[in-house]
C-alpha cells in the first residue's frame, strides 16, 4: 500500500491504494468519480480518458502512483457549476452521443484535440479529417461519428469564442 | 495484474539502486506496453521503478549533425518538436504516427527500444538511422542493440538513458499500420546518409524483430527512386505469417512501404 496525493478537479485529495492500483479505479472506486469509465481496458476504446497535467490520456494504462503529485481533470471537472463546457454542451446539441459509454473519453480527448490546435496556432479551425484522424483512439459502438466530429468542430468554434472573451 | 511495489526514481543513479533492491524489477517509462502486458498478468514484476519523471532522462538536444533524444521523452515531444521536425523530418513524422494521441503522450522512445515490440516504429529508425543507444554504462550501436523478439543488449539493471541519431542527408518512414492496433502491420524506414551510404531498416515483417533490407538498399544506392524497387523481390522466408497478412504479403509490403519512404524522403 502506498498513499498517492494529487489534485483531482481543482481539490488536493489523498488516498491509500494498492500500488498496482490504475489511475481510473482510484477515480472510480476510491474518489467515486464514476464518470470516467472502463471499456475496453487494453488501452484501445478510450472511455478512460482523463487530463492529466493538462494532456489527455488513458487512465487504464496508468498506475495511480504515476499521478502522484498530477492535477488530474475529469469529466466531472469540466462544467463550471451548471454551465456544461463547450464542448459538452455541443455533444448534446449536435447529438454527439447514444448510449453514452464513451462520450465521457471522448469529451476529454476532443477537449485536448481543441487545446492542441488552439495552441499551435490554428486559430481553432479544425477541420473534419483531422478531427476523425485524432479521434482514433477513441471508440464509440453507437453513432457512426458523425454526430461526435460535428459536436468536436461546433465547440472548436465556441472555445475560440470562449478564450477569446477571457 | 499481480501485486507489485512501486517506486518512483529520482535520478538515473536510484532507478538502479532501486532496481537492484528488488528480486525482479522492471524499469517503468510510459507503461504503454509494459502495464497492459503486466494487466494480463503476462509479466509479473515484483517491482516497477518508475523513470519517466528523471529530470536528466527527459529532453531533445539537436547540435550540429546529431539529434540526441533523452530516453524518457514522450512520443508527443519528439513529433512537437521544431528542431527534430528541420532536423530529421521523417523521425518527427514516425513519432507523430505511433499508436494514437492518448498513447503518444506517455510512451517514450527508450520504453519503445528496451522493450524492442517486433512492430514497434523506432527500432526502424534507430537502425535504418545507424543511431547509437546511451546507457548508464555504455553507448550501443544500432547493429548490436536488437537480439530478436522482444529482446535486447540491455543487461539486467541497465537502464537506457539517451539515443543520438546522425542526421541524414535524407530519410523517409512509410508503414502499414494495422487497422485496429496501430501497430506497424509492416513499416519501412529509408535512409541517405551524408556520406552516401544507404541504409533501410523494416519493423513489423520479420519473425527476428527490426531488419535491414539488404535488396532494397542496393538498389537504392545505385539509384534513389521509389521506380529503382519496381523490379526488386523481397523473399519470404523468415517473414511473419499471421491472421493479419501472409509472409507473402508482408514480404510484398516490405517493397511498397519502402517505395512510399521514398517518395516521402524526396
Amino acid at each position: 500500500m502506498s498513499t498517492v496525493k494529487l489534485t483531482v478537479n481543482g481539490k488536493a485529495v489523498s488516498v491509500d491504494v494498492e500500488d498496482r492500483t490504475l489511475l481510473v479505479h482510484l477515480l472510480r472506486e476510491n474518489l467515486n468519480l464514476t464518470g470516467t469509465h472502463v471499456g475496453c481496458d487494453t488501452s484501445q476504446c478510450g472511455a478512460c480518458v482523463v487530463h492529466v497535467d493538462g494532456r489527455a490520456v488513458k487512465s487504464c494504462t496508468m498506475l495511480a502512483g504515476q499521478a502522484a503529485g498530477s492535477n488530474v481533470t475529469t469529466i466531472e471537472g469540466l462544467a463550471k457549476g451548471d454551465e456544461l463546457h463547450p464542448m459538452q454542451a455541443a455533444f448534446r446539441d449536435n447529438h454527439g452521443l447514444q448510449c453514452g459509454y464513451c462520450t465521457p473519453g471522448m469529451i476529454m480527448s476532443a477537449v485536448d484535440i481543441v487545446h492542441r490546435h488552439h495552441s499551435q496556432g490554428s486559430g481553432g479551425k479544425l477541420d473534419e479529417e483531422t478531427v476523425r484522424h485524432e479521434l482514433e483512439g477513441n471508440i464509440c459502438r453507437c453513432t457512426g461519428y458523425h454526430n461526435i466530429v460535428k459536436a468536436v468542430l461546433d465547440a472548436a468554434g465556441r472555445m475560440k469564442v470562449a478564450q477569446a472573451a477571457e | 495484474m499481480y501485486e507489485t511495489n512501486y517506486h518512483r526514481a529520482s535520478s538515473i543513479d536510484d532507478a538502479v539502486a532501486q532496481f537492484a533492491k528488488g528480486t525482479d524489477s522492471k524499469f517503468l517509462s510510459g507503461g504503454q506496453t509494459l502495464l497492459p502486458v503486466m494487466k494480463q498478468r503476462l509479466a509479473a514484476p515484483s517491482d516497477v521503478i518508475d523513470v519517466a519523471k528523471i529530470k536528466d532522462m527527459i529532453g531533445i538536444d539537436v547540435s550540429g549533425d546529431t539529434v540526441t533524444i533523452k530516453a524518457a521523452t514522450p512520443h508527443y515531444d519528439v513529433a512537437q518538436s521544431d528542431a527534430v521536425k528541420k532536423a530529421i523530418p521523417a523521425l518527427s513524422s514516425l513519432a507523430s504516427e505511433i499508436g494514437d494521441p492518448a498513447v503518444r503522450y506517455r510512451g517514450t522512445i527508450g520504453g519503445s527500444l528496451a522493450n524492442n515490440d517486433p512492430a514497434a516504429d523506432y527500432p526502424a529508425a534507430v537502425l535504418a538511422l545507424g543511431a547509437t543507444i546511451k546507457t548508464n554504462k555504455r553507448s550501443i550501436a544500432a547493429e548490436d542493440f536488437f537480439k530478436g523478439l522482444f529482446s535486447t543488449a540491455l543487461e539486467d539493471g541497465e537502464i537506457i538513458t539517451a539515443v543520438s541519431f546522425p542526421v541524414p542527408a535524407k530519410a523517409g518512414y512509410a508503414k502499414f499500420p494495422n487497422p485496429a492496433s496501430r501497430f506497424a502491420l509492416t513499416g519501412v524506414f529509408v535512409a541517405k546518409t551524408k556520406a552516401g551510404d544507404v541504409r533501410v531498416a523494416a519493423t513489423g515483417a520479420s519473425q527476428s524483430g527490426v531488419m535491414r533490407v539488404g535488396p532494397i538498399e542496393q538498389a537504392l544506392k545505385a539509384n534513389w527512386a521509389a521506380s529503382a524497387l519496381d523490379s526488386v523481390t523481397i523473399a519470404a522466408s523468415g517473414l511473419l505469417a499471421d491472421i493479419h497478412g501472409s509472409a507473402d504479403y508482408r514480404a510484398n509490403l516490405v517493397k511498397v512501404m519502402g517505395q512510399r519512404a521514398v517518395t516521402a524522403a524526396g
